[in-house]
């Protein structure tokens, strides 16, 4: 079976997204982790700013970054005509 | 048709799981009248353990099946919100529930590396394998491995690799059945193992996945319940709002202050200078040990004679001749040396709970830094790659329900774990302003319970002999911060049976679903798939099952020997499976040329590195090697991920592309639908 120009185009939308959303994850993890000293004289509800991102901040993001992906890919399934019937 | 069948079916779950919460709380409401009647402590322990182990076998045997797709899979039709929360207690482990805001308290921002490496990998499941996994459908994780690689071999290394982390993982959780059930019971550690053995199978034997499915939701709403009372309450009589993640950031800027105080305190200096002058005699005496043994004993024995001759008080007498006691011989002579060699760990100034990376030069500092950065990594990308996490993903409705339930899986895990911290800080605060400074005879009456139940979780002694409660005098295991938390809120022992209900419930569901990963590998990949694929359905679930009882008891067997620390055991999962699985998963979707000989190479380059790294390094393996840029055998990940990666690329690479029937399949697996696809659907 062949791909069509509109397959390669839907799946080249989702690395994009893919990557998009890693980069997120990977600056709220590693970049903020690597970077705790010198960001902790920040304040944030009382809390220093990474003692804050790793308690709620990230993980709020985190939450976020797979609600957002569910919606995209949902919509771009429809939008490319690759969403599931209903015999499944 | 199937959408409407499916849509009734989701009313009606959510119809049976409200008025199940309701009947739950009716029934604390119930126990707590009890209670105020003068129904005493351990029936209520009783009440708890039975009716909720009743409840889980309830619910097992009425989702008894005869199906194979139920039976492996929960009849793949399982709403993304439900299986969200099954996830949830599928995930969340006993080490979670009881043992991580223990953690948090000891080890304060470096602690947090659990929160995020458990909460962020299921980014990367969402991203990279949840909705590709289910539109592949099979059963196991190994089937993906078995289809996209071909042959027995990726199969089966990836059955061996679901092995090794599943079981080492059900270990650390069935101890925790133990313990939990041994504590509230009063039964012996032995016979709780496997009292608690008894309510994983009756959960799970009869009605495998799909059993397994609703008594894990059942078990969610409980756990979560039992896991929310306490902090808002601590909450709320600390600082007067009721929701404990709003406000510990301000309670942690006291708690901050109070470090200071402590440690500027002259009394807190007094103990902290005991415990260096004794754990100092105990490294002179172990360097020369006979001398050391005559000197002390003599001593030893002279004090005691003086004593009495002077007609000393009573407890004065009593320690001296406990001392004297340690004089015996000279293995216990030795044995309390090396004890007291561990007392300069209280010696040190107090912790900062709220310090990024405490150390004593810029060195040590790096090194915090590095384990915790490898640390989150291996938890994240183990989460991504532990097989019955992922199995999971298989028993959703479609794709779009697949990627949903992830978002649902950590909406219902992040409840948990952006609570933990809060009451870890809110824990600190009671103790370090409530406990610490006021006078030994008016101890709370939560301590005085506690130190009595068991030594281990809260000992309190007067060192320096100044009838006042210094912080170095404390000594605190980090269970009890989840244990002792409803009665320093002052909430009725219902709140600690349901607390330890929560607890059983946390270790139960992950245990179960471990169980039944294993059980499903050895007689789906390797009985049915691999030695006799013409089996009939009847006899595929007679193995099945039998293999699942077999395999509950060989592990409830080596965790009556008590091996090796939980959290290690807990860590090593993870480590072990990022390793095995990740690269070779993720590189199956995302690179049509990936091939078998890659995939053999790097799932076992992966696993080899990682197993290596940490047989060689743990201490409980005893050859102790020097670490590779001072990191810590549990994040052994760290080498084996990349050696996972580089496996499969170059193996890949040195072998031509795979077959065309490969390459469809991995298209298949990119797009929800596809006219005129293959289909991998199994029956």
């Amino acid at each position: 079976m062949q791909l069509t120009e509109r397959h390669q185009e839907y799946w080249r939308k989702n690395l994009r997204i893919t990557a998009i959303l890693l980069a997120i994850w990977f600056v709220v993890t590693f970049v903020i982790g690597w970077f705790a000293r010198d960001l902790a004289s920040i304040t944030i509800l009382g809390f220093p700013l990474p003692f804050y991102m790793g308690a709620q901040g990230s993980l709020i993001i985190y939450v976020l970054i797979i609600w957002y992906y569910a919606h995209y890919m949902n919509k771009l399934d429809e939008q490319y005509g690759v969403q599931e019937g209903e015999q499944q | 048709m199937a959408t409407q069948a499916q849509s009734t079916f989701n009313t009606q779950l959510k119809k049976y799981y409200s008025f199940y919460t309701g009947g739950f709380i009716l029934f604390l409401i119930a126990l707590a009248i009890l209670e105020w009647m003068g129904l005493p402590n351990r029936w209520i322990g009783y009440l708890f353990l039975f009716a909720t182990i009743g409840l889980y076998a309830g619910i097992g045997i009425m989702s008894r099946t005869a199906d194979v797709a139920e039976y492996y899979v929960a009849g793949r039709r399982v709403p993304a919100f439900f299986n969200g929360m099954a996830t949830g207690a599928d995930w969340m482990s006993a080490a979670s529930f009881i043992g991580m805001a223990g953690t948090l308290y000891h080890t304060g921002y470096d602690g947090l590396a659990f929160i995020m490496g458990w909460t962020g990998g299921y980014c990367l499941v969402a991203l990279f394998l949840a909705p590709y996994l289910r539109k592949f459908g099979q059963f196991t994780i190994p089937d993906f491995l078995g289809a996209r690689y071909g042959g027995n071999i990726p199969r089966l290394i990836g059955v061996v690799a679901a092995i090794i982390c599943s079981f080492t993982y059900v270990i650390a959780q069935i101890y925790g059945v133990g313990i939990i059930t041994s504590r509230f019971t009063g039964l012996e550690f032995g016979i709780g193992v496997f009292v608690g053995l008894a309510g994983i199978l009756v959960c799970s034997f009869l009605g495998g996945m799909r059993a397994v499915t609703w008594t894990q939701v059942a078990q969610y709403i409980i756990l979560i319940i039992a896991y929310m009372i306490p902090p808002v309450w601590l909450a709320a009589k600390q600082t007067g709002v009721p929701v404990p993640q709003l406000v510990y950031g301000y309670q942690l800027q006291k708690v901050t202050q109070r470090e200071k105080e402590l440690d500027a305190d002259p009394k807190e200096q007094e103990v902290r200078a005991i415990f260096k002058q004794k754990a100092d005699a105990a490294v002179a005496a172990l360097k020369n040990p006979d001398a050391a043994y005559a000197a002390g004993k003599a001593q030893a024995e002279k004090r005691v004679a003086d004593l009495r001759a002077a007609n000393a008080p009573a407890d004065k007498l009593k320690a001296a001749e406990e001392d004297l006691a340690t004089y015996k011989d000279e293995n216990t002579a030795k044995a309390q040396w090396t004890k007291d060699k561990g007392l300069a760990a209280r010696a040190g100034p107090n912790r900062p709970h709220a310090e990024m990376f405490p150390g004593k030069d810029e060195k040590a500092r790096s090194t915090a830094r590095n384990n915790f950065l490898a640390l989150i990594l291996c938890l994240m990308v183990g989460t991504a790659a532990l097989p019955h996490i992922l199995m999971r993903y298989y028993t959703t409705p479609s794709v779009k329900d697949a990627r949903q339930s992830v978002f649902w899986s950590l909406f219902f895990i992040f409840l948990l774990y952006f609570t933990a911290p809060a009451l870890a800080v809110l824990v600190k605060y009671e103790i370090y302003y409530n406990l610490v400074g006021i006078s030994f005879d008016q101890l709370p009456n939560w301590v005085q319970a506690w130190r009595l139940v068991d030594p281990t979780l809260l000992s309190l002694t007067d060192i320096n002999g100044d009838g006042l409660v210094q912080r170095a005098e404390i000594l605190i295991g980090g269970d009890i911060v989840v244990l002792a938390t409803p009665e320093i809120a002052g909430l009725p022992y219902v709140i600690s049976g349901l607390v330890a209900a929560g607890g059983l419930a946390a270790a139960l569901s992950t245990a179960d679903g471990l169980l039944l990963t294993i059980a499903n590998a050895l007689s789906h990949d390797v009985y049915y798939k691999m030695i006799d694929p013409n089996a009939p359905t009847k006899r595929r679930l007679t193995i099945a099952k039998s293999l699942l009882l077999v395999v509950a008891v060989v592990a409830a067997y080596v965790t009556s020997l008590k091996p090796g620390d939980i959290l290690f055991l807990v860590g090593a999962a993870f480590s072990i499976a990022a390793s095995a699985f990740f690269p070779a998963l993720v590189l199956g979707v995302f690179w049509k040329r990936a091939n078998k000989a890659g995939a053999i190479l790097g799932m076992l380059g992966g696993l080899g590195v990682c197993l290596y790294y940490m047989v060689t390094r743990y201490p409980f393996f005893g050859i102790n090697m020097p670490l590779w840029y001072g990191i810590t055998p549990i994040s052994a990940g760290i080498f084996g991920i990349p050696a996972g990666f580089v496996g499969v690329i170059v193996g890949t690479l040195l072998t031509p592309a795979p077959s065309s029937a490969v390459q469809e399949l991995v298209d298949h697996v990119r797009y929800p639908n596809l006219t005129g696809d293959i289909d991998t659907r199994a029956a």
